[in-house]
């Protein structure tokens, strides 16, 4: 096995590019579980963290880009204004020692239907920034990255260098269905954002599908029905929560049965959308 | 593979260390620094928790290289000394330690809190050592230690 340790990111392309076997490595919360275990015995580890502009986020161009090397912590720590969605998503993840070291960019590159990430970047309308050495940078909306469990659109000599999330313009709530408080993968997950300036909703589901998606129909009958100066109509918050279940393709699994999680998704789908219309409307009133 | 770094204050290389190799291992089994344990090297147990540039981090899921040039702290850093750090005093007259095996990590992972948190609430306590799992304890004499080890710090 070799070990590289790119100190710029050409030099992390570089790599990529001439051992596209590599394995990236970045908090190493996926990574090494995984070698640990004997799951994977790849012929290279491509270290990332020794490549310093992968750890800084910024506001570009009006977006937030979060280099893909940001630790969970920093999100909590500095991003809850402009990202309350992926901060509190952020907040549930494994523990503080994983909080401290695993990366939004991991959860991407991992791509596992339950990644914390994945719902909140959906629901904001967030996309990933990849990069090779021969064909440069594509940007690769989040609704159109995961490709299926594990799986997602990156070319084999591709790193993610980055995702461009646009920042907070109205309420954003995360909610997750876990065994217990502390240190679980979700069961499910939801997450919605409202875009007040466009009249419209986003939402993101997790572990309720092959992968992380979006509730389009329920995003539509919003954008179609709802009053944005009125309280919410309780028979369109009812319709919202059965199009968003309806949305889940779930699986029985050791976590959870189909049939709870299709429920669970309504749930908090019903209840996520109540809390930022409160918000919403208190905002408006004040 | 050799790998350097700075543990406790001590430059320390080792050699012939394996590409996919944690840190943890690095530590225990070629540095002779078997306070940090491994239970479960899945990041679940909070046991091999160490310092690594001051972040507590689960020791079992650092890849050996990317220690490399960096400053690890571990259980056998906190003393000053033969004067130990008012966490470890806490822990051993609370009670809070029992067969031993969670302790290095929880004491590295509260050491942490109280350095960040001087003062912390009981929510704020069982926050931070939501990834350090006990078996023995029943965790309500760890959480006593912790509380101790705040007020001894304050008034210090
Ligand atoms: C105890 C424990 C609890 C956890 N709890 C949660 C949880 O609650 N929620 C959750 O979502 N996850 C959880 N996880 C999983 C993990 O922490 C997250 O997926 C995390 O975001 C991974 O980030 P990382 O930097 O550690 O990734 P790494 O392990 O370094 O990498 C993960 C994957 O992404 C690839 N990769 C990394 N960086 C790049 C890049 N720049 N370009 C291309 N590919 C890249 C790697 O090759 C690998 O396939 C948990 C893990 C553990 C061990
Ligand atoms: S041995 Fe590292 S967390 Fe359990
Ligand atoms: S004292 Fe035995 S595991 Fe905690």
């Amino acid at each position: 096995m070799d070990f590289l340790r790119p100190t710029t990111w050409q030099e992390a392309l570089a790599a990529k590019a001439d051992q596209p076997g590599a394995v990236p490595v970045q908090g190493g919360t996926d990574v090494m579980v995984e070698i640990n275990f004997g799951v994977r015995r790849p012929p290279a580890l491509l270290d990332l963290t020794r490549v310093a502009e992968l750890r800084e986020w910024s506001m570009t161009g009006g977006l937030c880009r979060v280099g893909a090397g940001v630790p969970y912590a920093a999100v909590i720590a500095e991003l809850g204004g402009p990202l309350p969605g992926l901060a509190q998503a952020a907040r549930t993840v494994g523990s503080p020692q994983i909080r401290n070291r695993g990366t939004v960019g991991g959860n991407l590159g991992a791509a596992s239907p339950a990644g914390d990430s994945h719902p909140p970047l959906l629901a904001a309308g967030a996309v990933v920034e990849v990069e090779s050495r021969e064909r440069g940078v594509r940007m690769i909306p989040a609704a159109e990255f995961y490709l299926g469990v594990k799986r997602a659109a990156l070319e084999p000599d591709e790193l993610i260098r980055a995702v461009h999330v646009p920042p907070a313009t109205g309420p954003q709530y995360f909610s997750k269905v876990g065994t217990r408080n502390a240190m679980v993968i979700a069961v499910c997950s939801f997450a919605i954002a409202l875009h007040p300036r466009e009249r419209r909703v986003g939402t993101g589901l997790g572990s309720a599908a092959p992968t992380p998606r979006r509730a389009l129909e329920a995003e539509e009958l919003l954008a179609a029905e709802l009053d944005w100066d009125a309280p919410l109509d309780p028979a369109l918050l009812r319709r919202f929560g059965e199009l968003c279940a309806r949305a889940a393709a779930p699986i029985d699994d050791v976590r959870g049965t189909a049939a709870y999680r299709v429920h669970a998704i309504g749930v908090m789908a019903r209840r996520t959308l109540t809390w930022a219309w409160t918000d919403h409307l208190e905002k408006r009133a004040a | 593979m050799r790998v350097t770094f700075t543990v406790n204050g001590r430059q320390e290389s080792a050699d012939d260390v394996w590409e996919g190799e944690s840190l943890l291992y690095v530590l225990r089994e070629r540095l002779g620094l078997p306070g940090s344990k491994n239970a479960c090297e899945q990041g679940e147990c909070g046991s091999c928790t160490v310092y690594l540039d001051g972040v507590p981090v689960c020791a079992c899921l650092v890849a050996a290289g990317q220690a490399e040039g960096r400053q690890v702290r571990t259980v056998e850093g906190l003393a000053d000394g033969d004067r130990l750090d008012p966490v470890q005093e806490a822990f051993v007259e609370c009670g809070a330690v029992q067969c031993g095996f969670c302790t290095p990590g929880l004491l590295v992972q509260a050491h942490d809190l109280l350095e960040r948190c001087p003062r912390p609430s009981d929510a704020e306590i069982r926050e931070a050592l939501a990834g350090n799992l006990c078996r023995c304890t029943g965790y309500e004499k760890i959480l006593d230690a912790v509380r101790l080890a705040a007020s001894r710090k304050e008034h210090r």
